[in-house]
Formats: C-alpha cells, sequence, structure tokens
C-alpha cells in the first residue's frame, strides 16, 4: 500500500518490510532524521556500537550466523569512512550487507561542506553496487533495489547514500520487496550438460577430491545438505576452504581438514595428487594454490560457483558450471544416481589407503606441555567443553585463527565467522557482537590475539549495554605471533615490531568496563577456566596465556607447491628460521 | 630479488605464453551517474588496459549507454575482463565485437597545422589524399577532420608532425559489427 511519508520514515519502512530485525550503527549530524524515526518506533531494534567499524563487523557476523542480510547504519563522513575496512571484508568474503550512510544535503554535495565525503566514490571498489539517492522518488526502490542485490547472486555488500535533505523531503512509499529495479538477474540453475559432462568425470575418476568452500555455506542449508549427500554417495574425500568450514562436518567420514597454507597434509597432497577435483563455491586463491604452475597438476577441475569470473581467473578449468550451489548439487546428485546406480567403492579404494597413509602423518600434531598452555591445546579444550552446546565461533586474524580452524570440530554451516578474504584484525569481537545480537540464547566464543583483540577492544562496552555475553578467548603469546612466524622464517628471525610491548592488563580491562575477566596460566587451570567463561552471564574476557613462541603448522609457504608442505616434524618451534633457504624466502 | 615473472611466488606468478590481443567490446549500461567511473575504475583497479574508451546514451527512453573499449591482453585477462564487466550491476551486454566477426571500427580526429609556404600546400594535399576535410583555416593554419580507422589517423597525424602539427583531438573508436543483425 502506497503512502506519504519522509525519506527517514521510508528507511525505516523499508527496513520494517525486509523484515530486519536487528541494526548496528552510530549516529551524526546527517543521520539524526533518520535516528529520529527509529527512537519513534520498536519494530528495529538499533544496536549502538562504539566505533562504526565494529558496525560493520557485527553485521557481517549477525549476516553469517543467520542467512540474513545485515544493516549498518553511519553518518556521512567518518562515519562512512570508517566503513571501508568491513564493506571490502564483506567483498571478499561475500557477505550480504546493506549499509546505509547518510550525505551532506544534495545542494551541498561538493562544496566540501562539513562531514562531507565522497562516499559512493569511496566505497565504489569496496561495494558489489551502490547508490546516491538524490531524488525521493527513487528512495523506496533503491532501498529494496539494495537488499535485493546484496542477498542474491553471489552475495555482497551494498551502500545506499542518502542526503540529508532526502531524508526530510515527503514521498510516496511502497512496499517496493521483490521488485526488479535494476537490469541484474544472476543465474541459478546450471547447465545440464556441463553438469553431466562433470559427473561422466566423476564416475570415472581414480582419484576424485571434493574441495567445498564459503559459497557452499553462502548458498544456504540446502546446499550443505546436498553437500553432504554428494560426498556420500560418491565416496570422495572431501576438504573445505577456511571460510567453508562446517558445511561438511569434521566427524564426517570424507573429512579431510582444512586445506592451503594452513591446511593438513592429506587435504593438500589429495589436492595436489588426485585426478578429478571437484571445486564447489570456491575461488581458487592464492593462499589455496600456493604456487599456481605447480597446482594439482594431473587432475581434471570441475568448478561450480555462481560468480562466472571465478572461472578461470587463477587456475584454468576443465568444467566450469555456472549456478547456484543448492541449485547445481541438486541436478548433479540425480544425475550421479542415473549414470551411477551402485558406485564402485573399489575403484577407489587404493585412493583412500593413500589418503590414509598421508592422514597417518597426523600433521596437526604438536608438542604437548604439562607447565605452558599450548595454543592447540586451549582449543582443543575449547572444543571438548563447548561441543554439546549450540556454540558460534569467531576469531580474529593470525596464529590463534588458524588454530581454532585447524583444531575445532565444526559440525554445522554459520556456526563459524572468520576473516578470510581480507585478513581483517578486528573484525572477531564485533563479529561475535552481531552473532550474539541474532542468538541471544547460545554460546558465542570469539577466540582471539593479543593484538587484534586491541584493534575493536573499545566494543566491550557495546557488550556490556546490550546484554551481549559474549566470550573473548585470547590466546595471549605476547606477539604478533602470525608476524613474528614470517620474521622467523623469512627475515632472519629479526622480530621487527612483532612483540606486543605495554600490553593492558585484560582481567582489569574487562573489569573496568564493567564485564568479567578471567586467566589462566598453567594448563591446570584452563579447563575451570573456559567453564566459568561459559557459565558467566556477562561478557567475559578470558587472556589465557599460552605458550609464546609457538608456531603454526602445517604450513606451505607462498610460492611453493603443496607437496612442498611443512610439517611440524620438519620444523620445532625454536629452530623454524633454519627451514627455508635463501632462495625460498626470496619467493614468498 | 627475482624478477617478476622469474620466480614461482604466487604473487609473481605470471603467464610464460604472452599472445597480447587486441579487443573491442561494445557494453551496453544504464546510462546513470557513475557508471563510467564504475567501468574505468575496474579496469584501473585490476590492472587492465583501455586503449580507447567512447561514451555516449544510444537509447534515450531506456536510458541506455553503449561504451566501446578497445583493450589489449592474452586470451585469458580478455576472458576475465569480460567476466569482469559483466559483474558490475549496471551493465546489460557486453559483446566482443572482435570475436564476433566483421566489424566496422571508425574514429575521429580533429588536427590542427600550422605554417605557411611550401609545408603549408604539402599539408593541404596530404590532407585530400587522406579525405581530411578543411574544417577551419587562416592564412597560416588548417584544422582538418578526419574519419577512418585508428592506424589511419594514426599514419596522417605523424605525417603532419614536420608540416606544423599543433594539436590533435581524438575520439576514440566507434564499432558496430557489418549485416543486418544488431546486439
Ligand atoms: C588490520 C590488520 N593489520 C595488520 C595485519 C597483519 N597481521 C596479520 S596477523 C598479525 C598479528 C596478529 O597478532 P595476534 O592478534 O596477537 O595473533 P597471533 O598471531 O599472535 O595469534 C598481523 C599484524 C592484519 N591482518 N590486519
Ligand atoms: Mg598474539
Amino acid at each position: 500500500m502506497a503512502r506519504e511519508m519522509t525519506g527517514a520514515q521510508m528507511v525505516v519502512e523499508a527496513l520494517i518490510d525486509q523484515g530486519v530485525e536487528h541494526i548496528f550503527g552510530y549516529p551524526g549530524g546527517a543521520a539524526l532524521p533518520i535516528y529520529d524515526e527509529i527512537f519513534q518506533q520498536d519494530k528495529v531494534q538499533h544496536i549502538l556500537v562504539r566505533h562504526e567499524q565494529a558496525a560493520g563487523h557485527a553485521a557481517e557476523g549477525y549476516a553469517r550466523s543467520t542467512g540474513k542480510v545485515g544493516v549498518v547504519l553511519v553518518t556521512s563522513g567518518p562515519g562512512a569512512t570508517n566503513m571501508v575496512t568491513p564493506l571490502t571484508d564483506a567483498l571478499m568474503d561475500s557477505v550480504p550487507l546493506v549499509c546505509i550512510s547518510a550525505q551532506v544535503p544534495t545542494h551541498l554535495i561538493g562544496t566540501d561542506a562539513f562531514q562531507e565525503c565522497d562516499t559512493v566514490g569511496i566505497t565504489r571498489p569496496c561495494t558489489k553496487h551502490n547508490f546516491l539517492v538524490k531524488r525521493i522518488e527513487d528512495l523506496a526502490g533503491v532501498l529494496h533495489e539494495a537488499f535485493r542485490i546484496a542477498r542474491s547472486g553471489r552475495p555482497g555488500p551494498v551502500v545506499v547514500d542518502v542526503p540529508k535533505d532526502i531524508q526530510f523531503k515527503t514521498g510516496i512509499y511502497e512496499n517496493l520487496k521483490g521488485a526488479v529495479r535494476t537490469s541484474y538477474r544472476p543465474r541459478l540453475e546450471g547447465d545440464e550438460r556441463a553438469i553431466r559432462h562433470a559427473v561422466a568425470l566423476m564416475a570415472s575418476a581414480k582419484k576424485p577430491v571434493i574441495y567445498s568452500g564459503g559459497g557452499v555455506v553462502n548458498s544456504g542449508p540446502r546446499a550443505c545438505e546436498l553437500l553432504r549427500e554428494l560426498a556420500s554417495l560418491t565416496g570422495f574425500p572431501l576438504t573445505s576452504t577456511l571460510t567453508g568450514l562446517g558445511a561438511y562436518p569434521a566427524s564426517g567420514k570424507a573429512w579431510l581438514g582444512m586445506l592451503g597454507m594452513h591446511g593438513t597434509y592429506e587435504a593438500n597432497l589429495a589436492m595436489h595428487g588426485c585426478d578429478v577435483m571437484v571445486g564447489i563455491g570456491v575461488r581458487f586463491d592464492d593462499r589455496i594454490t600456493g604456487r599456481t604452475d605447480a597446482f594439482s597438476p594431473n587432475s581434471k577441475k570441475i568448478h561450480i560457483d555462481i560468480d562466472a569470473s571465478s572461472f578461470n581467473k587463477n587456475i584454468r578449468v576443465d568444467v566450469p558450471i555456472l549456478g547456484d550451489v543448492a541449485h547445481v548439487l541438486e541436478t548433479m546428485i540425480r544425475i550421479w544416481k542415473e549414470v551411477v546406480p551402485k558406485p564402485d567403492a573399489a575403484a577407489i579404494a587404493p585412493w583412500w589407503k593413500q589418503v590414509n597413509a598421508w592422514r597417518a602423518k597426523k600433521s596437526l600434531r604438536y608438542q604437548k606441555s604439562a607447565d605452558v598452555i599450548m595454543p592447540q591445546y586451549a582449543i582443543e579444550r575449547l572444543y571438548q567443553l563447548t561441543k554439546e552446546r549450540n556454540t558460534y565461533i569467531t576469531t580474529e586474524v593470525g596464529q590463534h585463527q588458524m588454530w581454532a580452524a585447524q583444531h575445532y570440530g565444526f559440525e554445522k554451516p554459520n556456526h563459524w565467522m572468520t576473516s578470510g578474504g581480507l585478513g581483517t584484525m578486528g573484525y572477531g569481537f564485533p563479529s561475535a557482537i552481531g552473532v550474539q545480537t541474532a542468538h541471544r540464547d547460545a554460546l558465542v566464543v570469539c577466540v582471539a590475539g593479543d593484538a587484534s583483540i586491541q584493534m575493536n577492544i573499545q566494543e566491550l562496552s557495546t557488550a556490556v549495554q546490550h546484554d551481549l555475553p559474549v566470550k573473548v578467548m585470547i590466546l595471549n603469546n605476547q606477539y604478533m605471533g602470525m608476524v613474528r612466524q614470517w620474521q622467523q622464517l623469512l627475515h632472519g628471525n629479526r622480530l621487527s615490531h612483532s612483540y606486543n610491548d605495554a600490553m593492558p592488563d585484560f582481567v582489569k580491562l574487562a573489569e573496568a568496563y564493567g564485564a568479567m575477566g578471567l586467566r589462566a596460566q598453567r594448563p591446570a587451570e584452563l579447563d575451570d577456566a573456559i567453564e566459568a567463561m561459559i557459565a558467566s552471564t556477562k561478557p567475559v574476557i578470558f587472556d589465557c596465556r599460552v605458550a609464546s613462541m609457538a608456531n603454526c603448522l602445517p604450513m606451505i609457504p607462498s610460492g611453493k607447491a603443496h607437496n612442498e608442505i611443512l610439517l611440524p616434524d620438519d620444523v620445532a618451534d625454536e629452530d623454524i628460521g633454519d627451514v627455508i633457504d635463501a632462495e625460498g624466502k626470496q619467493l614468498v | 630479488m627475482p624478477l617478476p615473472g622469474e620466480s614461482h611466488s604466487a604473487y609473481f606468478y605470471q603467464e610464460t605464453v604472452k599472445t597480447i590481443e587486441r579487443h573491442t567490446l561494445a557494453v551496453i549500461v544504464d546510462n546513470e551517474p557513475g557508471v563510467l567511473a564504475r567501468v574505468i575504475g575496474l579496469f584501473s583497479g585490476r590492472g587492465y588496459n583501455i586503449e580507447t574508451l567512447t561514451v555516449s546514451e544510444t537509447e534515450h527512453e531506456k536510458h541506455l549507454s553503449r561504451i566501446t573499449i578497445v583493450t589489449t591482453g592474452t586470451p585469458a585477462i580478455i576472458q576475465q575482463i569480460k567476466l569482469q564487466l559483466g559483474r558490475l550491476i549496471p551493465v546489460h551486454r557486453i559483446v566482443d565485437l572482435t570475436l564476433a566477426g566483421a566489424i566496422l571500427e571508425r574514429e575521429l580526429a580533429l588536427v590542427k597545422v600550422r605554417g605557411k609556404g611550401e609545408p603549408r600546400v604539402e599539408a593541404l594535399q596530404l590532407a585530400e589524399a587522406f579525405n581530411a576535410r578543411v574544417m577551419d583555416a587562416t592564412t597560416e593554419s588548417f584544422v582538418f577532420e578526419i574519419t577512418g580507422k585508428s592506424d589511419k589517423l594514426d599514419q596522417f597525424i605523424s605525417l603532419m608532425v614536420p608540416l606544423g602539427l599543433v594539436e590533435v583531438s581524438r575520439t576514440g573508436v566507434a564499432a558496430i559489427g557489418r549485416g543486418p543483425e544488431g546486439l
């Protein structure tokens, strides 16, 4: 039903019509008319952050854990520029966001007005699309189109920049949810001929592997079910990228662990040695492929993706299939059942034997200690003590992120949020706040590093204000561990600015904000501390003191092939500096 | 440090076989503010080449513009360029005219030449030979208008250099397929 209202009212009305229950934001002059409307209703709940970047990451966590579009509201100028990092993060990891930014009044645009910036210009390369609304007649249509673009096809962030005079103007609002304003119509169904071709390759494979990614999670729960069905029907081993974890359960028979730079030996060698690779919702980025000219040299590659530009971008593939993962897998499974009524397990038995031999290397092994908490052990304990609950894990960026990916067993999709493509320190804590906003009763744990957590530590105040009892478990090694690891490996052990000096007392810091602070120094204290963290009804900062010099292995130094992977047995934490020769050091 | 191309690092790795091709793309876009910036930003952000680019509204009622881009790159890069253009929301269609077969390509240039006596006469004679038209004349200068393929324009302009070339303004390439079919 069309009604007359102001632009600011239209913004809120469109959010309600889109079913938005929560938004993350921060006010300012140009956004005040919208904030005034937010104040006068109670359908859309606003979570006030302490820095706009955190609003963006919170919306990302919200989106990834619900499958809905995350929504952000910021003011013009600095409010908008503070969104550049989360928008880029969301673009890289295909997270659906709508960011409504206020802008100076239209007649001031271009005059260097107070808090003016060229928001559409600045965010053009870091959004899927953006709009500057200069006419009230366009506002309703643009708002609803922004949601459609953000969530359909390969999801991504969309900015709608709304000048202040447009927020005051009155016009006719219509619920245009579902209307199509631009020519954007992503194709969902895969080409059946290509799928048949793929199935024929798969049916004849002797050394197959499924390489699954974040696109499966993005496609939705149905896609994840179909992935599991495909793995069990074919009996193929399966590995996943960092962002795809949980689409296939870590307890599943086909599971090889994560692949890539810090992936398992079996996953990387299976990728290297396979004869048929089935890439599903993946993009063959450099952290996965390593040295591209030595990447899986003898395989036929099938690639399912909704973004045609992913095909042949980094790695030449043999059978590209354009479409939505769930749609394509539906068809693929139907054709597989038709072509292979009785799977021949014997055909790939030798391959499994080989894979199991690689597995026996136990590449995630680490030196246990009774005196210091090994970071890997901390994650193992966290997993054991939280696996029976509905637990969501987010991470910051660094070694702790990789250890969480390696040692936590992800059984379900949408329960794991990490900054993959952009690798944004400061992502994990606000992201956890977003997750907790959507899942009030769930356990939400941010596995953090002592450096990363300080990038958005101010959000403790947000968590306390909004009663969001997120748990931050800092694997405190006193270092920017991942940076130090590279310096040890590649820069002659000169630890340039990677020691975290002048660290705050995290327990006191938590208490200063009205949250709970905990600390564990020794393995014997670990379980109690984790239990206390879980039991708390408040936000918690858990300062978990871990071995300071532990390194994250296995590792394929960038520029190396998958079969040149470094294993824990090859590199003790002390002499990691000697592992790569002088020539190799220049390659990374 | 190894030079780009010599190393095996994923960061330096470059394709070894380099057949550089020149393609003319017709890109049909919504005629809206910022659309050209999106296209140009994509080329600069991803390191693609633009040889020439022309843009103008072609279908007023539908608010559609046509951008004609001449670009160069390996076949893989050209393919990426088309697929990346396809990701832009206001882009309706991308037609690779070079792949589509027989095409007409034309460019227009305005060429100012200054001189007296012998060089001036020679410039005028060459202009006639190239079918260039005199658009403006003074006792010591000409402005010629010349239309044709880009290499014909290049040739004409280089001939004008010793005869007193002062200034050139070129439109960039407009292109269309031969025969009765439209895009
Ligand atoms: C915003 C940002 N700045 C810099 C980096 C580069 N970087 C990657 S990991 C890392 C160190 C992280 O240290 P910490 O949070 O303590 O984690 P640890 O590796 O010690 O587990 C840095 C600086 C980054 N990823 N993001
Ligand atoms: Mg650290």
